[in-house]
């Protein structure tokens, strides 16, 4: 449908975006947040699995874990946990843009949570590059201050890389995912009526923000007690 | 014959097969029921992919010294058992009838999300190119358990390529099950009440509970192989400070639910057929709805009863068996609930019956014998004989397969709008009983007698049994196949069915004619009447829709 079209179905009363298997446009948004929140259920196991594996071994070795922690940027680390928190913020904003149906503020806000998620990624790369320029990639490479700590540390920089990565993964495609809603405001798909992929993606972001939360002080605080 | 009948009516009206032959149509069809036939028939390859590595197992184990080399018959249990479970019985029942008959049982159009539906076509399709590509390339040697530290530092196979088969297909499992809970919460039809609901829609809610909760663990198990087959850091691997056993926790916190999922969707089946061909309501609807629910939520607190002899803690043990013997309450509910439906009742002895009489006592047998493996010392005794072998086949194929072909004939006039030879079909549910039966039975007594599983060789004393195994798993075949050619060829040629050949309840057989038009239903039905109204209560009159 062209955008000509939706202004006037819209006009004449009717729901563009109104899918042909729902009977109106509530049942439409109730399923698809539904579908969201059950998404993001998955989305915990997911994560659950290696925070599970991460607690069984810091009760294993809670001495190598915690020395492994004086060798993350903590200075990065709280600067992009930050980012995140404040990328929440300008999300929820954005959100509330579309709610009031500005688009100008929609669009802004929109940018610049992107901005903030490329900055979190930017400086994610940066870290990611001292951890090879340190040795501290696990494989046949690996090499630890501690020796007696080598093995546990290298299984916790395994599971560093597979949380932060697997993280890092969920923010590119949120990354994706805000583009295409840029895009898509930008050719006036969104209205006061309509908004549901933003509100879709705000969950999202907020769920990769709150996974960021949780691994923040798991792997960067835990040895500075 | 003088007179020209006219032509059947089905055969004019535009449904969902007939309105567009394109192969467009059926690639980019977002219609529920059409992916469900694409299921179908993806699925029905899997299986027969799956069958051919049996085949190969059972011919080595006619003798002891075996036709293949130990390398050789590792391949072949472990590539049946990865195709089995996660490309055949997994989404065997959910991705075909449930896909097909979810929408049309509560009412609706289609499900909550019919793109995602399609999505999830593809992804399985692409996790199955990667598992054959393993085949291919030769196959895996770990098992369908992919336990380490063999998975992740000794074997030599492509064990990469088939744990991203089983990660990629698990989110087709994933959104099959996302759409199903939003469709059963969101879509259903006015007067669907949850205490209406057919308890086909009860056990898939409670199945994609699982498939939504549980998957994604085996998702990130397989990602961290992955990870550490590639930098072999240590986290599964003892030598280096990980813990094997670990993985295995992980790995069976998803793969002990996940027989839920491959077993609760027959159970829905059989709560179909068995008050259709019994004439009468279901016995105890309340309780057969919930204990979908609480073998779901047990399900997910037993997996430590695969652990019993890796090292577990004995006091762990003792909890994880005694909630394994939980598990059988709510499955026993069933068992007596579906007899107790039949008490009583006009039964009729028609294909579907039948094979849910099959799926009754052969589930009863597997899940049974489950309670020896849950008992400590007995499991200790059996652990990774024949036994458990036995135990599994009887509840996933004399169950799941059995529910799957019962349900599949007894919805074939609905999918179709055609018959299908009852001759012939009973006669293969016999051949499936007699094969089954054979097959699996010895596997019990050689399991006690001690033979272990996942050896290519025996000792010589286990072959007469061995040899029934392998003659019973050819008529197996022989069963498996029949119904291939008959139900191919009615579908071609088959007399036209009516509406509701078995005049069934349940709005996919009063409401919608066979096979149904796009959009299921001609008008939009409302519910005025309990579920499994057999014997025609009183329909309250009163509004449902205030």
């Amino acid at each position: 449908m062209s955008e000509a079209e939706m202004v006037h179905a819209r006009e004449r009363g009717h729901e563009p975006e109104l899918k042909h298997h729902f009977d109106d446009p509530d049942q439409q948004l109730d399923s698809s947040t539904l579908g969201m929140w059950v998404f993001l259920l998955t989305e915990v196991m997911f994560f659950g699995g290696m925070f599970a594996g991460y607690t069984i071994y810091r009760n294993t070795y809670p001495d190598a874990f915690a020395s492994t922690s004086r060798f993350m940027n903590l200075a990065i680390g709280s600067i992009n946990t930050a980012v995140l928190i404040f990328s929440s913020f300008t999300m929820v904003l954005a959100v509330r843009s579309a709610q009031l149906g500005r688009k100008k503020a929609l669009i802004g806000f929109l940018v610049i949570t992107l901005f903030l998620g490329l900055v979190f990624l930017g400086l994610k790369g940066v870290e990611y590059h001292e951890k090879w320029v340190d040795h501290h990639i696990p494989g046949p490479g690996f090499r630890y201050e501690e020796p007696q700590y080598f093995h546990q540390a290298q299984i916790l920089f395994f599971l560093y890389f597979a949380m932060t990565g697997l993280h890092a993964l969920h923010m590119v495609v949120g990354v994706g995912l805000l583009v295409t809603l840029i895009a898509m405001a930008a050719r006036n798909r969104f209205s006061a009526h309509w908004f549901t992929p933003i509100e879709m993606v705000g969950l999202y972001w907020h769920f990769v923000d709150i996974v960021w939360i949780f691994l923040f002080p798991l792997l960067y605080l835990i040895g500075r007690t | 014959m003088s007179t020209t009948l006219p032509l059947p009516l089905t055969e004019q009206k535009k449904n969902y097969l007939n309105e567009d032959y394109s192969w467009k149509s059926w690639l980019f069809t977002t219609d529920h029921k059409r992916i469900a036939l694409l299921y179908l028939f993806s699925i029905t390859a899997f299986f027969f992919v799956g069958g051919a590595f049996a085949v190969g197992m059972r011919l080595n184990l006619m003798t002891p010294e075996g036709l293949f080399d130990h390398e050789t018959y590792n391949k072949l249990f472990t590539m049946h058992g990865i195709i089995m479970v996660f490309f055949f019985l997994v989404p065997s029942i959910p991705a075909t009838l449930g896909n097909f008959l979810i929408p049309m049982m509560i009412g609706a159009r289609d499900l909550a999300f019919p793109r995602i539906n399609l999505l999830s076509w593809y992804i399985y399709i692409v996790g199955g190119i990667f598992v054959l590509t393993a085949v291919v390339r030769g196959g895996v040697d770990t098992g369908w358990t992919f336990y380490a530290p063999f998975s992740t530092t000794y074997s030599n196979t492509h064990v990469i390529v088939a744990a991203l088969a089983i990660f990629i297909s698990g989110f087709s499992s994933i959104l099959t099950g996302l759409n199903f809970i939003v469709t059963i919460h969101k879509m259903r039809a006015p007067g669907m009440t949850w205490s209406r609901l057919p308890l086909f829609v009860w056990s898939h809610y409670a199945t994609s509970i699982i498939q939504v909760l549980g998957t994604p663990v085996i998702a990130i198990t397989l990602v961290l192989l992955g990870m550490e087959r590639i930098f072999q850091a240590g986290l599964f691997d003892p030598a280096l400070g990980g813990d094997p056993v670990l993985f295995q926790h992980l790995f069976w916190f998803y793969s002990h639910p996940a027989v839920y999922i491959m077993i609760l969707p027959g159970m829905g089946v059989i709560s179909e057929i068995v008050p259709c061909f019994s004439r009468k309501g279901v016995f105890g609807y309340t309780f057969v709805a919930l204990s979908s629910i609480a073998i779901a939520v047990l399900g997910f607190l037993v997996w430590g009863h695969h652990l019993f002899v890796a090292g577990q803690s004995m006091y762990a043990s003792m909890v994880f068996s005694l909630i394994s013997f939980m598990v059988a309450v709510p499955s026993a509910i069933k068992v007596f609930n579906w007899t107790a439906t039949m008490y009583k009742g006009s039964v009729s002895f028609d294909t579907p019956m039948l094979y849910a009489f099959g799926f009754i006592g052969l589930f009863t047998i597997g899940g049974l014998t489950g309670l020896f493996l849950a008992t400590m010392a007995i499991d200790v005794h059996v652990t990774d004989t024949y036994f458990v072998i036995a135990h599994f086949h009887y509840v996933m194929v004399g169950g799941m397969v059995m529910a799957y072909l019962g349900g599949v004939h007894f919805w074939f006039p609905k999918i179709t709008g055609r018959l299908y030879p009852e001759g012939w079909a009973k006669f293969a549910t016999l051949v499936v009983f007699v094969g089954f039966n054979l097959t699996f039975f010895p596997q019990f007594i050689l399991g006690y007698q001690g033979m272990p599983r996942r050896y290519a060789h025996y000792a010589p004393e286990f072959q007469v049994l061995n040899v029934m195994s392998t003659a019973g798993a050819s008529i197996l075949a022989v069963g498996y196949l029949l119904p291939i050619i008959y139900l191919t060829w009615a579908w071609k040629n088959g007399p036209i069915s009516p509406k509701n050949p078995w005049k069934a309840k349940g709005l996919e057989w009063e409401q919608a004619p066979s096979p149904p038009p796009k959009f299921n239903f001609e008008h939009q039905p409302i519910v005025n009447e309990p579920p499994y109204n057999y014997s025609g209560e009183e329909t309250e009159t009163t509004d449902v829709r205030s």
